[in-house]
């Protein structure tokens, strides 16, 4: 048995490493539940995003600062990439989009492989080896700016959806497609505002991820696991399903990991995966079928 | 008449393939007799998770085949020049192997590296089916040289090696220091290499003297190390014992360091970050005073110097590996000159008699007993001052060991 502050210790890491699955795995979810299609190449813009707060970085910008370029950044690249390669390439079809963003995830990553070999890279900002004093525990002060940062990120991503008319065309053509475009809602425009907002969450969650982890080719892939698992579990198309998955699946992590050793770290998501699919196939913030 | 026909063309098939098999077997050594020059296999994972020590690899045989054309070749054979085939292996035994079928078909005489111990396993025994000669640079497992192939060779130490001089020079140590080491947590990445190598000190630290109060495993690749830090602190060892690759152990240095988690010291064995360069210049903080017990190159020998400083200035890092692979290609060379050909047979007959000196590793003199080169050894490097030191065995140290480390 571990003693008591250990076990807070532990459930708070998996809180700050939570957040970050969640707004990977809001961004995830938020693409299923407008476009209808699973993002496949979730990962690669992940990665692809890691790289480019990395060179920011060695240019001199901080991530939490180049975080407001390269979010609008990759609001554009999401957009651009869903209104001219994914949208026009699948033809309507679902299946077909899934097969785009498999080919496109390939191509990023290879991209990347070409470009900048499988080196691991790090960086180091002045606030990295920080740690905010909790008497009993010190925090790594890169995730607790990484748990502000996602909770911030989520209540803006909240408010856009809720209270704007983009979010509320947003909401209709998730709603019904048909419908939407009868009342004049320009669905291809919305489809890639969609993707968009994905792909800018994305770069978000990499500037704040880059601090205390590294980045290489294939880097996104161990996030976007974990991510199809919390939308699953919240409920796919859930945003606040997906908040409040990432920060229990993170919590899972971290306690399985230090029950059943960090080999098995990951025994815990998968078995609440297998649970959610067998028992509440919906997931807890889901639209009853 | 059917049956008849159809016994024909089995047989015509039959003759077709053995003149493609003569043909086939014919032509490398054809192609060889009129050679301009020797060809070696270079073989190391090029890309994938392992490209970083692959590249290195790749860089040290590179030097050594420079150095040797640069000198006038070969002698025993005219002063032919030597030419690498390079192979990627993907960083997978399958990927290594299919590098060697490759490599046979281009008609080298003999091929150096691998780096994992996978992918030298795999990749020797495919060159044992040609009787190729095989010349492992690093991989560690003691199966590598336990099976009786007798294609292959390794120069450096393997893990048994390594791990019984990584605890007699841990006593050593802490003899010398007034004992302050008692307890012992040892951290290990939960694959082949990690896993082995705790099994391993869960039972020879206790008869030394040490406790072994905790052994974390950890999966490669890890995100977090919070955990294990967490469990390191609660236990409180006087010292810890990391045995993991690269990215684990950066991640778990820089997490020990943000937690203040201050052992009497970390002693490393086999760590794939522990002496490296990169992680001394990425986090000087989290490396000071790490030691560890690795393959390192000869800090006194003046061919070591210069090639490092020529490594230095092309802005890339003087890993191990391009000391051993630099190492390991001079083993050949010298080999093919006292064979005074490129027959596998003689190549093979000549390493086994080998008692090669004109390395760059602290290596006592070369002798290989069932493959194994029984005069390698490891250090025991230490990051002191924001560069790599050797502090053990005496005879190749450069620094005295800082132990144990002041809080």
């Amino acid at each position: 048995m571990f003693a008591p502050e250990i076990v807070i210790a532990a459930v708070i890491n998996g809180l700050l490493t939570g957040a970050v699955y969640a707004l990977v795995s809001v961004a995830l979810t938020l693409v299923y539940g407008v476009l209808h299609i699973i993002n496949f190449a979730h990962g690669a813009i992940l990665t692809a995003a890691m790289f480019a707060a990395f060179f920011a970085e060695q240019a001199g910008v901080d991530p939490l600062i180049a975080v407001f370029g390269l979010a609008p950044l990759f609001f554009v690249l999401g957009y651009g990439a869903q209104r001219y390669i994914i949208g026009p390439a699948s033809h309507g079809e679902d299946s077909n989009t899934l097969l785009v963003t498999l080919g496109l995830s390939i191509l990023i990553e290879n991209a990347l492989l070409a470009a900048f070999g499988s080196d691991t890279r790090t960086i180091d900002v002045p606030y990295g080896f920080s740690t905010v004093d909790l008497g009993f525990v010190f925090l790594p002060a890169p995730r607790v700016i990484a748990f502000a940062v996602t909770c911030v990120t989520a209540t803006l991503l909240w408010a856009l959806l809720k209270k704007t008319d983009t979010g509320k065309a947003i909401r209709a053509v998730a709603k019904e497609k048909l419908g939407a475009a009868l009342v004049g809602i320009d669905v291809a425009h919305v489809y890639a505002v969609t993707f968009g907002l994905g792909a800018a969450c994305l770069a978000i969650a990499a500037c704040v991820l880059l601090p205390s982890y590294y980045v290489q080719p294939r880097v996104g892939d161990a996030y976007v696991f974990v991510a199809f698992t919390v939308v699953v579990l919240g409920g796919m198309g859930s945003a606040p399903g997906a908040m409040i998955g990432g920060l229990f699946i993170g919590v899972v992590e971290s306690l399985s990991g230090l029950y059943f050793g960090e080999s098995l770290g990951q025994l815990g998501i998968f078995v609440i995966f297998i649970l959610a699919l067998l028992v509440r196939p919906t997931g807890l913030f889901g639209a009853r079928a | 008449m059917t049956k008849h026909r159809t016994g024909i063309s089995r047989r015509g098939a039959l003759q077709a393939g053995v003149g493609l098999a003569t043909g086939a077997f014919a032509l490398p050594g054809l192609a060889r007799a009129q050679a301009t020059s020797i060809k070696i296999g270079i073989l190391q994972p090029l890309t994938g998770a392992l490209a970083f020590d692959g590249q290195a690899g790749q860089l040290g045989a590179e030097f050594a085949i420079k150095a040797v054309n640069a000198a006038g070749g070969v002698k025993a054979l005219g002063g032919v020049n030597l030419e690498a085939v390079k192979g990627d292996a993907l960083s997978t035994p399958e990927g290594g192997v299919s590098e060697v079928e490759r490599m046979q078909a281009e008609g080298v005489c003999a091929i150096v590296g691998g780096f994992a111990s996978p992918i030298c396993l795999a990749a020797s025994q495919a060159a044992s089916r040609y009787d190729l000669p095989y010349i492992v640079d690093v991989g560690v497992n003691d199966q590598i040289v336990n099976r009786g192939l007798k294609n292959t060779f390794r120069f450096g130490p393997g893990s048994s090696i390594v791990s019984a001089q990584a605890l007699d020079n841990l006593v050593k140590l802490n003899d010398a220091a007034g004992k302050p080491i008692k307890t012992i947590a040892l951290v290990h990445e939960d694959g082949l290499f990690g896993s082995g190598l705790a099994k391993l000190l869960e039972t020879e630290l206790p008869k030394r003297g040490f406790e072994v109060i905790e052994s974390i495993a950890h999966p490669t690749p890890s995100r977090d190390m919070s955990n294990v830090a967490l469990q390191i602190k609660a236990k409180n060892p006087d010292l810890v014992i990391p045995s993991s690759y690269y990215g684990e152990f950066v991640l778990l240095a820089r997490t020990m360091q943000q937690q203040r988690i201050k052992p009497k010291g970390i002693f490393a064995i086999l760590n794939g970050a522990a002496s490296n360069y990169r992680f001394v210049k990425e986090f000087p903080e989290a490396a000071e005073n790490v030691i560890d017990t690795n393959h390192w190159y000869d800090p006194r020998n003046e061919t070591a110097i210069a090639l490092k400083k020529e490594v230095d200035g092309m802005g890339k890092f003087f890993t191990y590996n391009v000391a051993l692979n630099y190492s390991a290609v001079l083993l050949l060379v010298d080999a093919i000159e006292r064979a005074g050909s490129v027959d596998r047979a003689k190549i093979t007959a000549a390493l086994e008699t080998s008692t090669f000196s004109k390395h760059i590793m602290p290596y006592g003199p070369t002798k290989f007993v069932n493959g194994q080169n029984t005069g390698a050894a490891p250090v025991n490097t230490q990051v002191q001052g924001g560069d790599i030191k050797v502090v053990f065995p005496d005879a190749f140290a450069n620094a005295k060991p800082i132990f144990p480390v002041p809080a």
